[in-house]
């Protein structure tokens, strides 16, 4: 049996050494194979005696399983090997540039209105839209600014031919809103407007939103309250001081300048009021049923504001190097 | 309007300092723009008298002088100034003295001469004048007085910008009034007496201009001295008022204007003909004014005449012909009340308008002409001599005030505060406006020179102001609640924009108003909307496209040397229509340059039709737009397509063309789309379909058709023929070249089939493959390729 113990140990040396799956099937064949050398102990086993062909038969096949363990381990080594070296080949530089398509962007005064919009939306304000070729009626008389009123001068107006005006503010909005429904009314109303105006601070084109809140019983200090609290939410500076200055406006009273404190004192950032009774009445509201209150602020004031832009022009001259920054 | 802080607190002298008082006024809704100091900050300067100059020995320019500073002592000071002369009173700077800009004086030797001090020009001062030199002071400035309190320097000129329903305050009389109700402090007694006449030379006075003049006062002076000087204290309140001294007479009723509100002009009255008329412009009269231009009188055009012509613009501008000079020995003075609405709008039509006109279209106070007519009177006697006669007083139609009604339960629901009735009350009596109580509030009678209070709520907001806004509070509101509509079938607006975004868009904002040219350029527009005042005459009409305004950001980035331009814009575009103009809401996108950003692993193709087209598409998604050929003046003839939803034409698309390319300076061309934004925003509502759980067959056919068969017909001729099993047809592949005929292409499709019920055979298949088959041999001439 000795015979055994011998094959066994040159089967398992040869395992030892093969490279690749060929060798090792090769190894395999020449011991387990229908002519290999274990076979051929197993085919002799027939010329033994009975009780010997029992004894050396477990031994031989003892040999052939531990033969078959090692052969097992030495595949999966060898395929685990493999794996290794194709995983090593495959690996990528992660940090080279993803593939494709960038992404573009907003203007910055499309950002500055969204996020003004959701603000007012989360108190209910629906926003409403207008044209910006206006009728005198309705961008001015019914907002109380006749003709010849001497608050026509405080706002340069463009006319287009046939006599009709590219809106100064978006305040006709609110005359079309109510014109078509009755209060309860809450609406916001960005646009863009137009004043006969250039220089580093104005634009002959630039944006505005209105807000408009009738029902019964809207007071003053609920426009106060309004405000201050979409300043503090927009610029997210809870501490952030807001004034309400007297002053006229045709359409509202009654009306005040809003100023924020800034760094540099304090800085005007809209207008506001009551809702003038000439202008529901001119609407067709009951004005001693309902109150309420309007305001206007300048977007891209509020976005130079927030995202500390000096120039307004930047807004209008599409530079991509700077809209880009927004992205 | 701008005052002098001092003239004001001769009026009312409030305990509050200038910044205080800036404040109070700012929130009491006079806002103060500026305030300014009349002089920069100086010490050690006080008047002193030149008693001796000589020569200086070494320096020709140079004089020694020795000037009397009420020390006692003479001081010696050498001086370089050319009018410097004895017996001049000029200001000094002592030793010690620190002038604008920290210049310290210090005794010095000049050229060898000691000089203790410096004597000083306007200039040096800061307060310039016109004299080359020393800075000369009357004869009667009291030497040794400190210069800042001979001056009255120590003042600040306060910048209000007045809104146009508070015409009272554009007076020293009237924001006395102002302050003196907001602060509670009493006004310094001011009294004006009549002038008693002491001739009796008079001009008639008649109003013909019905309710535009509502009272005329006028009065003959006889004997002035037109020449006589201005006197310090009064030209130095005017130029501090930001008025320039012109001549005694007109000096005096500048100063009446600012002081009293109330306009006065002075006629010379040699060239006034008989009486004064104020009456409408007749047809054809003309005026030259006083600012020498010639003026064609509309017939609204209120003027003073006298028997033979037009003298003045009633409450705007004086003639040039009979306006007093410093030669006029009698004059003819008139302070008058004009309507605001007859006087409103004309100095913007005029293209000039006047201090006087501005008031005037704001609203004069109307008791007010009496008064200053005699103020004015005293003053010309006592600075031009001269004899008073007696006044000549027209009354028309005067403004009629009637009560206004305030409810105190008004006041609390406008305002969010409850007042009681005692403290509204204080707040009217402190306003001045006479009142009486009634069952619910107040009955207020609006003085006369009061223009804003003729509702309840004007009188809310005088109580607010008063109160102060601050003292409101602003607790958070309370409300009706409900939530707002999200309608499903109509995408955010946002959503839009991000989308855009998304696919790798700039947002960019530009100009409504374009050059006319770009108009006909890129919409064949000769008929554009055209604005009456433009700006500039390249922002003179409206766009009717946003195309124009895509191509010139890209031409201005290209010239920034940006290799790739990908822009969007969302904005309304004009047009003319019927009944006046169509202004629909557009968005329109711009592709150019490489396809994708220039990077390691992609080939560097130039982005053209179909990426921009998938972008549309996937714009509209869920919705299938369809495309047919079209033609469009901005666009390349053989790659623009108009794009179509449910049949209606919502937006084109396009390369540009090759015209405009060249024109506009362009490398190469960019693809455009443009489409109704309502269309963007459009969505169909979700109805879920069932799916089947049975397995899909797939037929593939390439079929042969001619160059010119569009795809989208092989797709239409496809569907009429095709069966409900039939889940999806797509064009797959496009191969022109060997083995296809010169002329033709080889279009392949997918068809894939499916049933709800079964997996599909062959005998399920086939027939309806034939069917589709011969449709596009029929439509289009197909062959299957061999």
């Amino acid at each position: 049996m000795n015979n055994v113990d011998v094959i066994l140990e040159s089967a398992l040396s040869a395992l030892a050494t093969v490279a690749d799956l060929v060798e090792l099937e090769q190894v395999k064949a020449k011991y387990l194979g229908k002519s290999g050398e274990l076979t051929g102990l197993l085919k002799q086993l027939g010329a033994l005696a009975p009780d010997e062909r029992k004894s050396a038969g477990a031994v031989i096949n003892a040999a052939k399983q531990a033969f078959e363990a090692a052969h097992n381990a030495r595949r999966d080594a060898i395929n685990a090997a493999k794996l290794e070296q194709q995983l090593a080949a495959e690996a990528l530089d992660v940090t080279m540039p993803g593939r494709g398509m960038g992404t573009g962007g907003l203007h910055p005064v499309t950002l500055t209105l969204e996020r003004i919009t959701e603000l007012f939306r989360s108190m209910g304000f629906e926003v409403a839209d207008g044209p910006e070729i206006e009728t005198d009626f309705h961008n001015f008389q019914a907002l109380n600014i006749p003709e010849d009123h001497p608050a026509r001068a405080m706002q340069d107006t463009f006319y287009v031919e046939g006599g009709d005006v590219l809106r100064t503010h978006t305040s006709p909005i609110q005359v079309r809103y109510m014109l078509d429904n009755q209060p309860p009314i809450k609406i916001i109303a960005p646009g863009r407007v137009y004043r006969v105006d250039s220089d580093a601070t104005h634009s002959p084109m630039f944006h505005q939103m209105e807000g408009l809140w009738v029902d019964e019983d809207v007071s003053f200090a609920d426009l106060k309250a309004t405000i201050t609290d979409f300043l503090r939410r927009f610029f997210e500076r809870e501490d952030l001081q807001v004034r309400f200055r007297p002053s006229f406006f045709p359409f509202t009273e009654p009306s005040a300048e809003i100023d924020v404190l800034g760094e540099k004192g304090w800085l005007e950032v809209g207008g506001c009021g009551m809702v003038h009774p000439n202008v529901l009445a001119n609407v067709g509201i009951d004005a001693e049923r309902y109150t309420g209150f309007a305001f206007g602020i300048g977007l891209d004031r509020f976005a130079m504001l927030r995202y500390g832009v000096n120039d307004l022009r930047l807004f209008f001259e599409n530079d991509l190097s700077f809209l880009k920054q927004f992205n | 309007m701008q005052f002098s802080e001092q003239w004001l607190r001769s009026w009312v002298n409030p305990s509050i300092s200038s910044d205080e008082l800036s404040y109070l006024l700012t929130m009491a809704g006079l806002e103060v723009e500026e305030t300014t100091p009349a002089a920069p900050a100086f010490s050690g300067v006080v008047v002193a008298e030149v008693k001796e100059v000589v020569k200086h020995e070494n320096a020709d320019r140079l004089r020694v002088t020795k000037v009397d500073v009420g020390s006692g002592e003479l001081v010696q000071i050498v001086c370089g100034a050319p009018n410097v002369a004895v017996g001049l009173k000029v200001p000094c700077a002592m030793s010690g003295a620190v002038l604008p800009g920290d210049f310290k004086i210090k005794p010095t030797k000049m050229r060898g001469v000691e000089s203790n001090g410096m004597l000083c020009s306007g200039k040096e001062l800061g307060v310039p004048d016109e004299v080359d030199g020393l800075l000369v002071l009357p004869a009667d400035a009291p030497v040794g007085s400190s210069i800042r309190d001979y001056l009255g320097l120590d003042d600040t000129l306060f910048t209000l910008k007045i809104t146009p329903n508070r015409a009272d305050c554009l007076s020293i009389k009237g924001l006395a009034r102002e302050v003196s109700a907001l602060t509670a402090t009493a006004q310094q007694p001011f009294a004006i007496a009549p002038v008693a006449a002491v001739h009796d030379e008079v001009r008639a006075v008649k109003l013909a201009a019905g309710k535009a003049c509502g009272r005329y006062i006028g009065r003959v002076l006889k004997n002035v001295d037109a020449a006589a000087a201005t006197p310090e204290w009064m030209r130095r309140r005017l130029e501090r008022s930001g008025l320039r001294s012109i001549s005694a007479i007109v000096d005096i009723t500048n100063y009446v204007l600012l002081e009293q509100g109330q306009p006065m002009h002075a006629f010379d009255l040699a060239k006034v003909d008989g009486g004064i008329t104020v009456r409408f412009a007749q047809a054809g009269e003309t005026l030259v004014c006083l600012n020498e231009k010639e003026v064609a009188l509309a017939s609204d055009t209120m003027v003073i005449a006298d028997d033979s012509k037009a003298l003045a613009i009633a409450g705007i501008m004086g003639g040039l012909d009979s306006g007093v000079t410093t030669a006029s020995r009698d004059i003819f003075l008139e302070s008058a009340f004009f309507a605001p609405e007859a006087i409103a709008g004309k100095a913007r039509t005029l293209g000039f308008g006047s201090d006087s006109s501005f008031r005037y279209e704001r609203g004069v106070d109307f008791e007010l002409q009496r008064d200053a007519m005699e103020r004015a009177t005293a003053l010309v006697l006592e600075i031009c001599g001269g004899e008073a006669g007696p006044l000549t007083e027209a009354v028309g139609e005067l403004p009629v005030r009637n009560d206004v009604m305030v409810r105190t339960a008004r006041v609390a629901r406008v305002l969010g505060i409850s007042l009681s009735a005692d403290e509204i009350g204080q707040t009217l009596s402190r306003l001045g406006l006479p009142y009486q109580a009634t069952a619910e509030g107040f009955a207020v009678a609006a003085p006369s020179f009061r223009f804003d209070i003729e509702i309840e709520v004007d009188l809310i907001e005088e109580i607010a102001r008063v109160y102060g806004y601050d003292a409101i509070p602003s607790d958070a509101p309370r409300s009706r609640q409900s939530m707002l509509p999200l309608p499903e079938n109509r995408r955010p607006r946002a959503a839009v924009r991000h989308f855009m975004a998304g696919r790798d868009y700039q947002e960019v904002v530009s100009y409504a108003f374009v050059e006319e040219k770009w108009e006909a350029d890129f919409a064949a527009n000769l008929d554009p909307v055209r604005l009456i005042n433009p700006i500039a005459s390249q922002m003179s009409v409206m766009r009717s496209t946003l195309i124009g305004g895509l191509v010139d950001v890209l031409s201005s980035n290209i010239n920034r040397k940006q290799p790739r331009v990908r822009v969007f814009e969302v904005a309304r575009v004009f047009s003319k229509a019927a009944g006046g103009f169509a202004q629909p809401e557009k968005i329109a996108a711009l592709a150019w340059g490489p396809r994708a950003a220039e990077q390691w692993s992609l080939k560097a193709e130039r982005v053209d039709f179909y990426d921009v087209k998938a972008d549309v598409e996937a714009l509209l998604a869920p919705r299938r737009p369809s495309f047919r050929a079209a033609t469009h003046a901005a666009l390349h003839p053989g790659r623009c397509a108009e794009v179509l939803l449910d049949g209606q034409v919502i937006g084109l698309i396009g390369e540009l063309h090759p015209r405009w390319v060249q024109a506009y300076d362009l490398p190469s061309a960019p693809v455009l789309f443009e489409i109704d934004f309502a269309a963007a925003q459009d969505v169909v509502p979700v109805k879920a379909q069932a799916v089947s759980r049975f397995q899909a067959v797939r037929r593939d056919l390439a079929l042969l058709v001619d160059e010119r068969v569009e795809v989208e017909a092989m797709l239409e001729s496809f569907a009429c023929a095709s069966s409900p099993i039939v889940s999806e047809v797509a064009l797959f592949d496009v191969y022109r070249g060997k083995g296809v005929e010169e002329g033709k292409k080889s279009l392949a499709f997918r068809i894939q089939l499916q049933d709800m019920t079964r997996t599909l055979t062959d005998e399920d298949v086939e027939p309806v493959i034939a069917a589709m088959l011969s449709a596009v041999a029929a439509d289009h001439q197909a062959s299957l390729r061999a």
